[in-house]
């Protein structure tokens, strides 16, 4: 771009960055206090890996696109 | 999917899925994210370039995923996800024959004329091609159109909060449409098209996990389509084409060639190339490679939305316990309708904070869909109506002055139509038809205006309210008569949607044939006029000096082949 925006990508580096931890708190929370609602595979525990997942491409885009880069 | 709020309205069950405080402060965050880049772009658009085109500095890739988040309106993940419960994989076909053909056109044919003519809008184009009396009509029909649906978008979404998760109508119609005007007011297209990637990538992230557990679930793809096979037998849920050979063979009740001509041919290509809701995002793009690659990096993402969409209503046919029925089934019976499908998905698979997560995904879905329309319709009305029809001679802070406010009129006139539709229930019923009111026919004019160097000023007029006037025609001969449903479908048992189909292909036809005949009779615009706008007479730069990867054309084959193979692996 030909003025100094700061990359959309370093937002939503940021953003996945926040949803990451909160989803893979809230999973791992989830094994010493199971949820009330029953869910179906909750045995894969989807939430901290998912949750991991997001930690991983937010923090990937928040360095890449990061301002000043 | 226009029944879905309909029916929502008049069941008003209790809600499906209740929010905990984790999955509350992800919706609430993601609220404050898009606000907050709306307040940060501000102080970058001060021009009516950057506030209506983005200042022309979009990346291909930032392009081409708002132009398809820009098309993902307010039902589309829950409206499509319905349609594929109900009539199986045949709704795949609005995501690739639907889609992708005219996505490519777009990109390899029509997008250098766009782009050259260095027009804002597609009226903007009629303007310059055809004169003023052909931009006025699109503008006029086009701003109507915009927020119309817009204001019934808002409405439908409101009453999907309402059921899935309890919330009060009036306050999601507010919270929501507000924020979308307050974020596109400050930042114009920049500002849209930022979110709309934003909710792009929150789409997919949060509505990913329901196939992938789903097909973890139903042991892979094979072990759906015994499930499906074995829950209801005699039925095929999962072959594109197969059962297209008579109307009467699939639950849609269309014949392949209403597929191809209608739906593939002129409704496609007249969104997909004509609808300035999604061409908009693409004249942002930052030079005329970026602008063709767009549409096929756009082709490539719609290609693979139906794992988020239609795989989750085929997952449901095979892994859900109950059976989901017809609105008025379920209204009757208090069970769970198609469009309940993807809620029901959501909260059978999603746990604390995931959940909240394809909650985001749903409201995102929503917003990049108003905030295409709000800033489609601030463009057109200030650049093709208020400038060319009421003030022409302004500074450009003036016309973007009257961008903001109309972005926030654009607004208000929405959520005004989505009360009245809460008044006026019937007029949702009527939202597909209106689309082939205004698309086919200009599909048609704009498509002769850039390829037919003889098609005058007057032929593109009269094609264009010929084709416009005989759509609407042709729609009240059948609510009069509804014997004429087989003369416009081909069939007397052609449900709305295939009507829909054979009445857009007869309006273009005739938008078509009246431009020809009209254009043979009177003068065309002198050679020297069309340049810039016309093949043949246009200069289109060579893409020879680029290596094999980077040209446009190079992927627009890889995009065709991979859509030729997934149709003869689903066929």
């Amino acid at each position: 771009m030909g003025r100094h925006f700061i990359s959309i990508w370093f937002f939503i580096g940021l953003l996945l960055l926040v949803y990451g931890a909160i989803i893979a708190g809230l999973g791992l929370y989830g094994l010493v206090s199971p949820p009330g609602r029953a869910i179906v595979l909750a045995r894969l525990h989807a939430g901290i890996w998912w949750g991991a997942l997001l930690i991983v491409l937010g923090a990937i885009y928040a360095w890449n696109f990061r301002p000043g880069k | 999917m226009t029944g879905l709020g309909f029916f929502l309205l008049q069941q008003a069950p209790s809600r499906l899925i209740t929010l905990n405080f984790g999955d509350l402060l992800i919706i609430i965050i993601y609220f404050a994210s898009v606000l907050a880049i709306g307040f940060y772009l501000k102080r970058h658009t001060r021009t009516g370039e950057d506030f209506f085109l983005a200042g022309r500095e979009m990346t291909a890739w930032v392009a081409g995923l708002s132009f398809l988040a820009a098309n993902l309106g307010s039902l589309e993940l829950m409206g499509w996800a319905a349609a594929a419960y109900q009539y199986g994989i045949l709704a795949t076909h609005w995501y690739w024959i639907g889609a992708i053909p005219a996505m490519l056109f777009l990109a390899v044919v029509m997008m250098p004329f766009y782009y050259i003519s260095k027009t804002h809008s597609v009226p903007g184009y009629l303007k310059l091609r055809f004169g003023e009396p052909s931009r006025a009509l699109s503008a006029v029909s086009f701003a109507f159109m915009t927020v119309l649906m817009s204001g019934i978008n808002m409405y439908s979404m409101a009453l999907v909060m309402k059921v899935v998760l309890g919330w009060d109508i009036n306050f999601s119609i507010w919270a929501s449409s507000l924020t979308v005007a307050v974020y596109v007011a400050l930042g114009g297209l920049l500002s849209a098209i930022f979110n709309e990637v934003l909710q792009f990538v929150l789409i997919w992230l949060g509505a990913l996990l329901i196939p992938i557990i789903g097909l973890i679930e139903a042991g892979g793809w094979s072990g759906m389509v015994e499930r499906i096979s074995k829950n209801f037998p005699g039925q095929d849920y999962t072959h594109l084409w197969r059962t297209m050979a008579h109307f009467t063979d699939n639950p849609m009740g269309i014949h392949w060639t209403g597929i191809v001509l209608g739906l593939g041919w002129v409704i496609s290509f007249g969104y997909w190339t004509t609808d300035f809701l999604v061409v908009q995002r693409v004249l942002a793009a930052k030079d005329l490679r970026s602008a063709k690659l767009a549409p096929i990096i756009g082709a490539a993402f719609k290609m693979m939305v139906p794992f988020i969409v239609i795989l989750p209503g085929l997952l449901g046919l095979a892994v859900l316990p109950v059976k989901l029925t017809g609105e008025d089934v379920a209204v009757a019976t208090g069970g769970h309708s198609y469009n309940e499908v993807l809620p029901l998905m959501l909260a059978r698979y999603l746990g604390p904070g995931l959940l909240g997560l394809g909650i985001t995904a749903l409201i995102a879905g929503f917003m990049s869909g108003m905030a295409g329309n709000v800033s489609a319709f601030a463009t057109v009305w200030t650049y093709d109506i208020y400038r060319a029809l009421i003030r022409k001679e302004a500074s450009d802070a003036h016309y973007v002055k009257m961008g903001r406010w109309c972005t926030i009129l654009g607004v208000l006139v929405s959520i005004g139509t989505a009360y009245l539709v809460m008044q006026f229930k019937s007029i949702m019923d009527y939202v597909q038809a209106l689309f082939s009111f205004f698309i086919a026919p200009l599909f048609g004019t704009v498509l002769i205006g850039m390829l037919w160097r003889r098609a005058s000023p007057a032929g593109g007029f009269w094609g264009l309210l010929a084709g416009t006037v005989s759509s609407i025609a042709m729609w009240a001969w059948v609510k009069v008569d509804h014997s004429a449903l087989a003369i416009i479908a081909l069939s007397p048992h052609a449900k709305d949607m295939a009507e829909n189909m054979y009445r857009a292909l007869w309006s273009w036809t005739i938008c078509v044939v009246v431009t020809v005949a009209v254009s043979l009779m009177t003068r065309p615009k002198p050679v020297e006029e069309l340049t810039g706008l016309v093949y043949g007479v246009t200069e289109i730069p060579t893409e020879r000096h680029l290596p094999l990867y980077q040209r446009p054309i190079f992927w627009a084959g890889v995009v065709g082949l991979a859509f030729l193979i997934l149709q003869a692996i689903f066929w």
